[in-house]
């Protein structure tokens, strides 16, 4: 007998990733129709959804920290640069590989992210917003004046990655890389919310004086949060980095830390997926609206000289509105928008 | 380091740094009365700036107009950003509040640098007069002297309206309890659309004050955001705090400032001074000099 709906009647099929044949289905075809991508599109849109998929990690990471763990950072910015900086670093001055730099500058930017997370024991909501805008200026002051490191206001020239002889010149190969590696750690991030870790960063989130009275040591728990999400923004600032072939410090100041929290907001706090349609959402929509003025621009002229001053305003409208209106974000919307149609036209 | 230069450091900073208590000041009343911790409160002031500089060399009013209109223009700016932006979101967490006030001040931002441009603009004429006079040995600006005065002076006017006038004390009850305040009569809506209204015209005058000394553009809103320091070490909800602290991290940056200068030829450090007092403030002392510790039970 076949049952109308979705029952599950143990706690496997209940924490499972995919849950029906049909989006395991779809999944899997998404990911095909990304590997088939850069053989059906232009190269401005590759460059469009390199982009995407290097923004959907670090939002992915800090969607670990503020949506399921509730530490606000607006240093995330700045934790892209400590990433960027030291892959740069060891593929340009150091002249080691690609597949070296990597995973380094994840694992200095972990490190640096826990030192930086230290307040957060003491510190919570607002206090720990402003210690992280601190750590990003103070951290932006860093690229700009070590200049033996950074090469200051100069930035540091990197090569693109080599792997046995092949160099992966052209965005079309990069691509692959960094979507191979973005699925891995989206992978990875959906699977360690259904951990213990996962379960206690939550905890630490929704309560966490009860939180602490139930055996999850806050500390580790608040400080392995900011490693973790570190390590992503330290991923995506380095693969970043060597998809613009250079790292100077001005990519990295408060103003990404900033996009990168609206896409978390815009996207949906405390979800996976909602992190993904943050980083499409924000990466496209400066794109669209070039293509809009520039349109505009052959009937009233001067317009486009507004419209990129009027850039940051409109992030900003979309923010507050989203804020007022859609507080839980695209992926409450795309939510509710299923199960309106998954019943119609009997959706009561 | 001569102690000659020691001194002229010192009163620089003391100069600055009473404009960071006035703009302080504005972040306090907002976060004491509505527990909203204002991300916009450097484009307040930046609009400020800009806002009397329409007036004063745009539309050629004197100054003492042009600075009344300014106010006027916060009050008005400031009661349709909290009826608009700030009502909707009361009682929401505290990262939709902040996130609300971030994109409040990039719509700010851009649109300030849509009208007047991205140049360097300054006041014509001067403010102030421009003559040095000696102070112990010290050769100051008449401008920064009159900069000081009228700062200390905002700063005392307010404390006197929060201590005595009966929208003070409403104010401050307020602050302490919202409900208790409620039912004693107290419109909190109106508490709250005062102090938004009060702290963009203390901004704003401490914007103008800036803007005549440093010249004001678009990357004015950087000095907003030094009130965190200023107002982490006094306590975030004390106003003695936010005037005490603001004059002391002026003084601290342009000393640090100095000595890595003088010392390790180090330039740039005043930038990033103020925020490294700030991490070890919070380390230290969260809660400040002044400010109320929060203790939880559960």
């Amino acid at each position: 007998m076949q049952y109308c709906g979705d029952f599950r009647t143990t706690y496997e099929r209940d924490m499972e990733l995919l849950q029906t044949p049909f989006v395991k289905v779809c999944v899997t075809a998404f990911f095909v129709f990304l590997l088939a991508w850069p053989f059906l599109v232009k190269s401005a849109f590759l460059w469009i959804t390199l982009q995407i998929l290097i923004a959907a990690i670090g939002a992915v990471g800090l969607n670990i920290l503020t949506g399921f763990t509730g530490q606000i950072s607006l240093g995330q910015g700045a934790f892209l640069g400590v990433g960027a900086y030291t892959s740069a670093y060891i593929t340009a001055k150091l002249g080691l590989s690609f597949w070296v730099g990597v995973p380094a500058a994840g694992l200095v930017t972990a490190m640096a992210g826990m030192v930086f997370g230290i307040p957060s024991l003491r510190l919570k909501g607002l206090y720990l917003a402003i210690a992280t805008l601190a750590s990003q200026f103070i951290l932006e002051w860093i690229f700009l004046r070590w200049e033996s490191v950074t090469g200051g206001s100069y930035g540091i020239v990197i090569p693109r990655p080599s792997l046995g002889g092949y160099v992966f010149e052209s965005d079309r190969s990069y691509y692959y890389i960094v979507l191979l590696i973005a699925a891995a750690m989206v992978l990875f991030a959906a699977n360690l919310m259904r951990t213990r870790t996962g379960r206690a960063f939550m905890a630490v989130r929704d309560h966490y004086i009860s939180a602490e009275i139930m055996g999850i040591n806050l500390f580790k728990y608040r400080i392995l949060s900011f490693a973790i999400s570190s390590f992503y923004a330290g991923v995506a600032g380095a693969l970043y980095g060597h998809s613009l072939r250079f790292v100077s410090s001005e990519q990295f100041n408060i103003e990404v830390s900033i996009v990168y929290l609206a896409m978390i907001i815009i996207g949906g706090l405390g979800s996976i997926l909602g992190s993904i349609y943050g980083a499409v959402f924000m990466i496209l929509l400066p794109k669209l609206l070039t293509i809009v003025t520039a349109k505009i621009a052959v009937s009233i002229p001067g317009i486009a000289e507004l419209a990129t001053a009027m850039e940051q305003g409109i992030f900003g409208v979309i923010i507050i509105v989203f804020l007022i209106f859609e507080p839980d974000g695209l992926a409450h919307r795309w939510k509710m928008v299923k199960a309106y149609w998954k019943l119609y036209p009997f959706s009561y | 380091m001569t102690f000659q230069y020691f001194l002229q450091l010192v009163i620089s900073g003391l100069v600055i740094g009473s404009i960071y208590s006035a703009v302080a000041l504005g972040f306090v009343i907002i976060y004491k009365a509505t527990r909203v911790v204002n991300f916009a409160q450097g484009e307040l002031l930046m609009v400020g700036a800009y806002v009397c500089y329409a007036f004063l060399v745009q539309m050629h009013f004197p100054f003492w107009a042009a600075l009344l209109l300014t106010i006027l223009f916060g009050m008005v700016l400031a009661m349709f950003v909290e009826r608009l932006i700030l009502r909707p979101m009361i009682g929401e967490p505290a990262i939709s509040i902040i996130m609300v006030t971030i994109g409040l001040s990039l719509v700010l931002r851009s649109v300030a640098s849509a009208i007047w441009g991205t140049d360097i603009l300054v006041y014509e004429p001067k403010l102030f007069p421009q003559e040095m006079i000696s102070f112990a040995g010290v050769p100051v600006s008449l401008e920064f002297v009159w900069c000081f005065v009228l700062s200390v002076f905002l700063l005392a006017v307010f404390s006197i309206f929060f201590k005595y006038s009966k929208a003070g004390v409403a104010m401050r009850a307020t602050a302490f309890n919202q409900q208790a305040a409620q039912s004693m009569g107290i419109s909190v809506k109106h508490i709250f659309a005062l102090s938004w209204v009060i702290s963009a015209v203390v901004s704003g005058i401490g914007g103008v004050l800036i803007g005549n000394i440093n010249g004001i553009n678009n990357t004015l809103y950087h000095f907003g955001l030094k009130v965190f320091p200023a107002t982490i070490l006094g306590g975030l909800d004390s106003i003695l705090g936010a005037a005490i602290g603001g004059m002391i991290i002026g003084i601290l940056e342009n000393l640090s400032d100095g000595f890595c200068k003088t010392y390790f030829d180090l330039s740039g450090v005043k930038e990033v001074a103020p925020y490294v007092i700030l991490v070890l403030i919070l380390m230290v002392k969260p809660y400040g000099l002044f400010g109320t510790k929060e203790i939880e039970r559960v």
